[in-house]
């Protein structure tokens, strides 16, 4: 009889969330005390809410066990695996009986992230036994064409993840239809949008299925050389992809006549980014792994005609890659029966902000927005008010509530004025303010525009200095429009979708939260209570102990009070810094 | 804009003599491959912890890139570091999930414990407090990374007494 087999979850959020200490607890235990089972690891399912996640499969069959820290882990051991009776409490996710967290995986459709959290990301073998590189075997062996592949991708409706939506099967006809000797495959795991860790994810998850989609991309475009342009800040993702490359070397899926196809030669590596959102655009991208400043250029020439070192390349996003094999082995039919007229398969969320499962989703294009964040996501931290979802990063928008009946495909987001983006998805409740979060976003993109053109640099920070004014209670009449008419100067005077889509976070919460940015201005008021210098300060008397502490931390001895008497706040005096709110133990100091 | 990233001032002393030849190696292995101006600026950060005045001219002198160019690269990046830092840098992410979950607050008691303000290192060089756009950690946030460790679901003193500890610890293998 097989052993058991206990599996952690070692991606970086489960890492973050205590996995390693978890892990090596039961290591131990099961030295100490030679315990017969396997013990093995592997990344995130996506169940980022309940790291760090243990999984036990028994005889039974499995039992997916959440939050577990090394109590609960030798808790588990003892009674799962010793008295061969299942913490029932502990466990999240199993088929054999209801639990809290059953429906979270029910309702996905797991194509990109059919490896994740099943299996051993630095394990080839693991990934072989899961149907990996099986594709590129079938390519192989019925001597499938070039402009075959592409033809299938094409049926398939596949759309490239990385924001856009570009067409991958065009992308790759273009780069097929020029000649030259050299030519180049990029993928790129820039991921800059802050708040999405999909690509993370797939990267530390499974590795193999994106540089399986690059080969395949590589054969069908004719690409020689590639490379996988990765942000520095993923360590764990270079780590495991550079574990890959090698096992993928040893095994003959890279280098010279692959899988015994004459001719068709391809190696890549890994190039890691230095920190600059704008190399996440593809001229940018290129011109960062040529090592020049990552600065954006004009199209045409398209990558595809000129990209890299002046060659033909292929650039496309790693969630598009991870598709790719499933696409091959499984059909074209049987990826576009998923999803939307115009947008096919599944796509990746990543689900943060005020939302209580945060983690990773994986969804058929065309459910709503609704439903991903109720239905998977379960719905709103402490059932407070649903406000508005952020999609598309600094280059999307705002959804509010009122439309979250709009479906996740490429057309209907952007109608709303926000984008697809790469999948993030920030939820946001009612204590979050519109009008900071534009101001957050004006901030990213001011900082990390490269500066090249000038709608771009100055346009932003003017931006950002009409929103600071009005957040600081100091904004006037006529700062909307003003706000309007730099962003859509921005939005037409700018070389790269940095500086077109930077004004998009604003133009969006214009217009669906006008109301605030009016309170902000003519009011003085932030109603969600997050502008600082809006809110008023005072001490409510009853929780007031008279410790004395914000008195003393009082930039401007605002404060007024004896020991152990109730404090007073000085209302002329008080310059709003929120010192004291941060200070008092008590919760004595009341924001209105 | 990037470049505003260029620190006003770099302190002679802060430039203290540091052994250029552990360049060497670096420089062998990347000095006739294109591409190689980041990779070289990488690596030298990986020796020195930021990348030193005299290593932007032995890097150039060695390997014919001019310095314009390499300074160039060096401050676009915001990975690169012109002057020293301490021991330990924390990065204190103000991603949009953090940010929407009070990041912010972070910052401020971290300010405030270690009397630094954001980009600057404590008097004893043990810390240098940064922020950053998103660990990838989401889901976790409010989020920030000492090192290889990942803090998530932070709260002000929760951070303050993860760094006191790490300064504890530190005094203890001082003394030792
Ligand atoms: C400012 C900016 C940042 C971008 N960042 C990313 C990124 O982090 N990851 C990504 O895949 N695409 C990013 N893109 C889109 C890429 O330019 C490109 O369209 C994409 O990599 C193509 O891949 P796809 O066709 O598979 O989507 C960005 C674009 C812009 C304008
Ligand atoms: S739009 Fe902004 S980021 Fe893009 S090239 Fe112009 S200045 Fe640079
Ligand atoms: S810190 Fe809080 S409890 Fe202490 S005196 Fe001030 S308001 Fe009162
Ligand atoms: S908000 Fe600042 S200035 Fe006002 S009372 Fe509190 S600590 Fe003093
Ligand atoms: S926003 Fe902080 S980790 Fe992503």
């Amino acid at each position: 009889m097989a052993n058991t087999q206990v599996i952690v979850g070692l991606g970086s959020c489960g890492i973050a969330a205590g996995a390693k200490k978890t892990y090596e607890k039961i290591r131990s235990l099961q030295e100490a005390e030679n315990l017969t089972f396997d013990l093995k690891q592997t990344s995130c399912v996506g169940m980022c809410y309940r790291e760090p996640l243990v999984e036990v499969i028994d005889e039974t069959g499995s039992y997916l066990y959440g939050d577990i820290d090394e109590n609960k882990a030798v808790e588990i051991l003892d009674k799962h695996l010793g008295q061969h009776s299942p913490v029932k409490d502990y466990v999240v996710q199993t088929d054999l009986f209801e639990t809290s967290d059953n429906d979270f995986l029910k309702n996905q459709v797991k194509v990109v992230l059919r490896n994740c959290g099943y299996m051993n990301p630095e394990s080839i073998e693991e990934y072989e036994t899961r149907e990996g590189y099986k594709a590129i075997r079938k390519i192989a062996n019925e001597k499938l064409e070039q402009t075959a592949i592409i033809q299938e991708i094409l049926d398939s409706g596949l759309r490239g993840r990385g924001g856009a939506g570009f067409p991958t099967g065009m992308k790759w006809k273009f780069a097929y239809n020029n000649e030259s000797d050299d030519k180049y495959i990029v993928c790129n795991a820039d991921e800059g949008d802050p708040g999405a860790f999909m690509d993370r994810s797939v990267l530390e998850g499974d590795p193999h299925a994106v540089i399986e989609g690059m080969i395949i991309g590589a054969y069908a475009t004719g690409a020689n050389h590639g490379v996988i342009y990765c942000r520095a800040e993923y360590p764990l993702a270079i780590k495991r992809l550079n574990i890959a490359l090698d096992q993928a070397r040893k095994k003959g899926y890279l280098g010279n006549d692959i899988m015994g196809m004459k001719g068709f030669s391809f190696d890549l590596f890994v190039k890691e980014g230095a920190g600059a959102f704008v190399c996440g655009e593809e001229t940018a991208l290129m011109a960062s792994i040529e090592g020049k400043r990552g600065m954006p250029t004009k199209r045409p020439p398209f990558p595809a005609e000129s990209g890299l070192w002046k060659k033909p390349t292929n650039i496309n996003n790693v969630e598009t890659y991870a598709n790719v094999p499933w696409i091959i082995l499984n059909g074209a039919g049987a990826y576009n029966k998923y999803g939307t007229e115009k947008s096919k398969g599944t796509k990746v969320f990543a689900l943060a902000g005020k939302i209580n499962r945060s983690g990773l989703v994986e969804v058929p294009m065309g459910m709503t927005i609704h439903d991903v964040i109720f239905k998977l996501g379960g719905g709103i931290i402490g059932n407070k008010k649903f406000k508005a979802v952020q999609m598309g990063g600094p280059s999307g928008g705002c959804i509010p509530e009122y439309l979250s009946n709009t479906i996740v495909d490429y057309d209907s987001v952007n109608a709303t004025g926000a984008i697809m983006g790469s999948g993030g998805m920030i939820v946001m409740d009612e204590s979050t303010c519109m009008v900071d979060v534009a101001k957050f976003f004006i901030d990213f993109t001011q900082k990390e525009s490269c500066g090249k053109c000038t709608f771009c640099r100055v346009g932003t920070k003017r931006m950002l200095e009409i929103l600071n004014r009005i957040t600081e209670g100091n904004g006037a009449e006529g700062d909307i429009e003003k706000l309007e008419e730099l962003a859509y100067q921005i939005r037409d005077n700018s070389l790269c979708g940095l500086g077109q889509t930077a004004p998009n976070p604003v133009l969006t919460t214009i217009k669906y939260f006008r109301d605030e940015y009016e309170a902000h201005i003519r009011d003085k008021k932030c109603p969600s209570m997050v502008c600082k210098q809006l809110l008023t300060y005072t001490v409510d008397e009853e929780k007031c102990t008279g410790c004395m502490v914000c008195l003393k931390n009082c930039p401007v001895d605002a404060i007024s009070g004896e020991r152990k008497q109730p404090h007073v706040i000085d209302q002329e005096s008080c310059i709003k810094c929120g010192l004291c709110y941060t200070k008092c133990k008590f919760d004595a100091i009341v924001l209105s | 804009m990037r470049i505003a990233r260029i620190k006003p001032e770099i302190k002679t002393e802060d430039q203290e003599a540091v052994d250029l030849s552990l360049l060497n190696p670096l420089i062998e292995k990347y000095k006739n491959k294109k591409g190689n101006v980041i990779p070289l600026l990488q690596g030298a950060q990986e020796i020195y912890g930021f990348i030193p005045r005299q290593a932007f001219k032995k890097i150039s002198d060695e390997t014919g890139i001019k310095l314009s160019d390499i300074y160039g690269v060096a401050t676009f990046y915001a990975q690169f570091r012109l002057s020293p830092v301490g021991k330990h840098i924390i990065k204190v992410c103000h991603g949009t999930a953090c940010h929407v979950q009070n990041a912010d607050t972070i910052t401020d008691s971290l300010e405030d414990a270690l009397k630094v303000k954001d980009g600057e290192t404590t008097e004893d060089k043990l810390f240098t407090l940064e922020s950053v756009a998103c660990l990838g950690c989401c889901s976790l946030a409010p989020v920030m990374m000492i090192g290889d460790e990942t803090y998530g679901k932070l709260t002000g003193s929760g951070a303050v007494k993860i760094v006191k500890d790490i300064r504890i610890k530190e005094k203890q293998k001082a003394e030792n």
